[in-house]
């Protein structure tokens, strides 16, 4: 299948249709909802503080949706009015704007104290018109420049996205750092060819940890430039992976033995070190 | 679903409209009152964002008389409470938001701003 990008610009490929096919695959809701997890964690925004996040691209909500059980409030932007009316049929908690990024935003200096963004800058890579200011270069600029206005000092802007060539991401992240962005570029799975992932992420200002984050390998992480939800996902890989402790073990043996007993029961067999023991096996 | 913590926060982004372009100004509005989740953490975070002479303006506008020309030094709950009742739970759904300088409406459609420009206005 060709990206979509290619086919038509967003406001058109997401129409009714598309919309709704893309909020309902639940395979896409998954994926969506494995990257925003992922993005947020490398947001790593102070835990316990409550934030005020702009979800760039928010479509039907998908992510919005986790931004709201994570309990951040939020404002998303996006340029398909029907994937924004699946959003309002969704009833998603933020502020929703019909908004083409890559015509600027018009937020305050230091609105947001962080941006989001799953799968939506490869859309500004390709020219609709001829105008001077379609063009991709001109669109980022005004892009990232008054995204970084809008951000408060220090923050993060973290940006999932379908480069194509090493080019574009070239491009792209010359451009950021050209309007005051510090970060890179961080891949997640590099190994991989489905679950590859391209995070960008961008740094305001000084932040405490000046180093990029590590992009996850599928194999065990190093133990230092660990972020938030690292340890959880750790946790929960050993949880599914260790052998569950049989139900049915000598002290569940040796309750119902009393409980037997105590009911009156005859013939209740005599408590032993044998007890609830294995049989050795024998050819 | 445009609330007035979002519009306290929203300029004109039109090419060349860089002065007196905030705030926005509503017209013909519809309103809707929709209850939230009150956190007065998040609600104090926030307050050093706000621009308060244009929160009160607008919040008047609207018809809501409950916040202080000043911002005051004290913060009790019950204040943290009407703040957070203006800032979260005012929807404005229908109407318009205008710019006080190059008079660029932008309109809104089920609490959905139509933020777009035509191509002449992209800076």
């Amino acid at each position: 299948m060709s990206r979509p990008e290619f086919v038509a610009p967003p406001e058109i490929y997401y129409g009714d249709t598309e919309a709704k096919k893309y909020t309902q695959n639940t395979r896409n809701q998954q994926i969506q909802a494995d990257m925003t997890y992922r993005a947020l964690e490398l947001l790593n925004l102070p835990p316990d503080e409550p934030a005020f996040l702009l979800d760039i691209g928010c479509g039907s909500g998908l992510s919005g949706e986790i931004l709201d059980e994570e309990g951040y409030l939020w404002a998303g932007v996006d340029v398909a009015p029907s994937m924004l009316e699946v959003a309002l049929e969704r009833e998603v908690e933020g502020d929703l704007f019909l908004q083409d990024i890559g015509q600027g935003f018009g937020f305050r200096p230091g609105s947001f104290d962080g941006a989001i963004s799953i799968s939506v800058l490869q859309w500004l890579l390709n020219a609709e018109t001829s105008h001077p200011t379609s063009s991709p270069p001109h669109r980022l600029t005004r892009f990232f420049t008054t995204l970084h206005s809008a951000l408060k000092n220090p923050s993060r802007a973290i940006f999932q996205f379908y480069p194509t060539s090493d080019d574009q991401i070239q491009l792209i992240t010359s451009i950021a750092q050209k309007a005051g962005f510090g970060g890179g570029i961080v891949v997640d799975y590099p190994n991989s060819k489905k679950a590859r992932k391209v995070f960008l992420c961008l740094f305001v200002g000084q932040q405490k940890q000046q180093k990029l984050p590590e992009g996850l390998d599928g194999e065990e992480e190093e133990q230092e430039a660990k972020v938030r939800f690292e340890r959880r996902r750790e946790r929960e890989k050993t949880r599914s992976k260790g052998k569950r402790k049989s139900v049915k073990d000598r002290d569940w043996i040796l309750k119902k033995k009393e409980l037997y007993r105590k009911r009156g029961k005859d013939s209740v067999p005599n408590d032993s070190k044998y007890t609830g023991r294995k049989r050795k096996t024998y050819f | 679903m445009v609330r007035l913590i979002t519009h306290n926060l929203l300029a004109c982004h039109v090419k060349g409209c860089n002065a007196n372009n905030f705030p926005l100004e509503f017209r013909n509005v519809e309103l809707e009152i929709r209850e939230a989740e009150f956190n007065p953490d998040f609600v104090k975070g926030f307050l050093p964002k706000i621009e308060w002479k244009a929160l009160v303006d607008t919040a008047r506008q609207l018809g809501d008389t409950s916040l202080p020309e000043e911002q005051p030094e004290m913060l009790d709950d019950d204040f943290l409470k009407n703040l957070h009742h203006v800032l979260l739970e005012i929807h404005v759904e229908e109407g318009a938001m205008v710019c006080p300088n190059c008079k660029h409406e932008y309109p809104i459609a089920s609490g959905i701003p139509n933020m777009l420009l035509a191509e002449h206005e992209i800076a």
